[in-house]
């Protein structure tokens, strides 16, 4: 029988034959309150950051896409001039409508990361942790925001080679890093809530499929809403990206937007996004 | 204590639990009671209940009738204190394959609040406590079986739980790569004085390892005691002078047609799931 050791053992005491145990015996002071969010959200991105850092296929391969968009569709519409694009070259109009479609189609498939996880038992030992449900979620909306980061800072630089005139203004910049990091959790967590009510990769795999094209075109990221017809518009205008697409636009390029109407629209989306996916979240723990 | 939390000498008491899956009543009122410091098994065939009654044990599901207590503390109501005293390793083998065994570690490390002056020393012992301290720079996904078992216990260490929750935690290892995980469950218990509650469908495993056993079938407790007990009372019935083995007795609880029951469809392939991923 074995007495629960009132003290650690001093750090010779070779117990195991495998060193000391003695940093093992104490629990750690538990964060509380407001610290705790903060703690698992860097937690979940420093996790996506290690992931990476190991294999950057990834980061190559997301690349392509965006790429070919810029140059081929972008290039060919600046020379045509048959989008109106506020005064300025289209290509200069679409890159970010660009960075915003990319880091949402990152964004859109995070929920089969979720499903990979649930089904191989690390999303089990997380909910396990004492880390709420939302905390939880939370936390992962902004690891898919690192990846969305890093794909939007390739994405500018394709275009800044390609020739599009971007702002340096460190403040601008980092109003386009909320706007991306905003965007990319809100997708994510309606990638989770689709997640939540599929619950198989297959299916989730089809609807992101499904979804993901009528979004980009149903938004202003390749021309103004006041090109579309009327029944597009309403679409747009419900549809977070176009918000993103807005601010990017206004950040970037200095075109006129509407800021302040941008980010309450994508941090109240975030905000439902995360209520959601937090619900949903315990259906993929059974 | 410890850390001054209110605590009662038993690790998990569980009282008229009862968990359903729709129709089927996957626990039906399970009463039992684990003692601060003991290896604890709780045995059955595929589909007994156990994973279940273990997820309620671990908060990953409600406990919709009857209450479950850790240390004292509701699952229902006090998740949170409930998971910080736990360790869990689940039955799917659940360590980060694109990460390597450090950061499978130092991830628990985080999300249990380890600051960052002892996070290193922390993940280093707990690597070193499973001997995986040689490998710990590898990725995991290079592990083989029992070392990703190793890892997982490394994770669910790194925390200084009180109580550790292992689901199956031998299945479809090799026998060298069992006795090994076990090894180092009973070096670590002996050098923390943690409780452990385990779950397995290896009779073998329990009498040679566990302190007390509960054997449950169609969801209920059919048995309770420390394997020697339980044995010598199967062989006082039966009178015929014969050693009876733990699967003896879990024969004689449960009654005939035990191989008829054995689990869901779904129970099945999880569990060949995990074999197969351990290769």
């Amino acid at each position: 029988m074995s007495a629960a050791p009132a003290t650690p053992p001093p750090a010779s005491a070779d117990s195991t034959g495998a060193g000391g145990l003695d940093l093992l015996l104490v629990p750690p002071r538990a964060r509380t309150g407001w610290r705790v969010l903060p703690a698992r959200v860097a937690a979940m991105c420093v996790v996506e950051l290690q992931k990476l850092r190991h294999d950057r296929t990834e980061l190559y391969t997301r690349a392509i896409q965006p790429a070919l968009w810029l140059l081929i569709f972008g290039e060919t519409f600046t020379r045509i001039k048959l989008i109106p694009s506020d005064g300025i070259p289209y290509l200069d109009y679409l890159a970010p409508g660009i960075i915003a479609q990319s880091t949402m189609f990152i964004a859109i498939f995070y929920g089969i990361q979720i499903i990979w996880e649930r089904d191989s038992g690390v999303l089990t030992k997380l909910l396990v942790t004492p880390t709420p449900r939302a905390a939880l979620v939370t936390g992962k909306a902004f690891a898919a925001g690192v990846k969305a980061m890093i794909q939007a800072v390739v994405v500018m630089v394709i275009a800044a080679l390609l020739g599009v005139s971007m702002t340096w203004n460190p403040l601008r910049l980092a109003g386009v890093i909320v706007a991306v990091l905003l965007g990319s959790a809100f997708f994510s967590c309606l990638s989770v809530t689709i997640a939540g009510i599929v619950l198989t990769r297959d299916r989730l795999m089809g609807i992101g499929q499904a979804i993901t094209m009528p979004l980009f075109f149903a938004s202003n990221a390749l021309y103004p809403t006041t090109a579309m017809p009327a029944w597009l518009q309403y679409v747009s205008a419900v549809n977070p990206l176009s918000y993103q697409v807005d601010a990017l636009r206004g950040l970037l390029l200095g075109v006129p937007s509407h800021l302040p109407l941008d980010f309450a629209v994508l941090f109240a989306a975030t905000a439902i996004g995360i209520t959601a996916a937090s619900v949903l979240l315990g259906r993929l723990a059974r | 204590m410890r850390d001054g939390t209110p605590t009662t000498g038993d690790a998990v008491t569980c009282t008229g639990l009862r968990y359903s899956f729709g129709q089927t009543r996957a626990v039906d009122g399970v009463d039992l009671t684990v003692t601060a410091g003991e290896v604890f098994g709780l045995l059955g065939p595929n589909g007994a209940g156990k994973t279940t009654a273990i997820r309620c044990v671990t908060t990953l599901l409600p406990v919709p009738s009857g209450m479950v207590r850790v240390f004292g503390h509701d699952a229902a109501t006090e998740k949170m204190a409930v998971r910080r005293l736990l360790g869990y390793v689940p039955q799917q083998l659940s360590a980060d394959a694109s990460l390597t065994g450090r950061e499978n570690v130092s991830l628990f490390a985080r999300v249990f609040d380890v600051p960052r002056r002892e996070r290193a020393g922390r993940v280093g012992q707990a690597l070193e406590a499973v001997g995986l301290a040689d490998a710990a720079d590898r990725m995991a996904g290079t592990y083989s079986g029992g070392m990703v078992r190793r890892l997982e216990l490394a994770q669910a260490l790194v925390s200084a739980p009180r109580l550790l929750m292992l689901d199956e935690p031998t299945i479809g290892l090799d026998p060298i790569a069992r006795t090994s995980v076990w090894e180092h469950i009973m070096a670590v218990r002996a050098a923390t004085g943690m409780t452990v509650l385990v779950t397995t469908h290896y009779m073998d495993e329990a009498e040679q390892y566990c302190d007390r056993v509960a054997l449950m079938h169609k969801g209920r407790v059919r048995a309770l005691g420390t394997p020697e007990r339980l044995i010598a009372d199967l062989r006082e019935r039966r009178g015929d002078g014969s050693v009876p083995t733990l699967e003896d007795v879990f024969r004689d609880v449960a009654g005939s047609g035990l191989d008829e029951e054995g689990g869901e469809f779904r129970d099945v392939r999880r569990t060949r799931n995990t074999a197969s991923r351990v290769g």
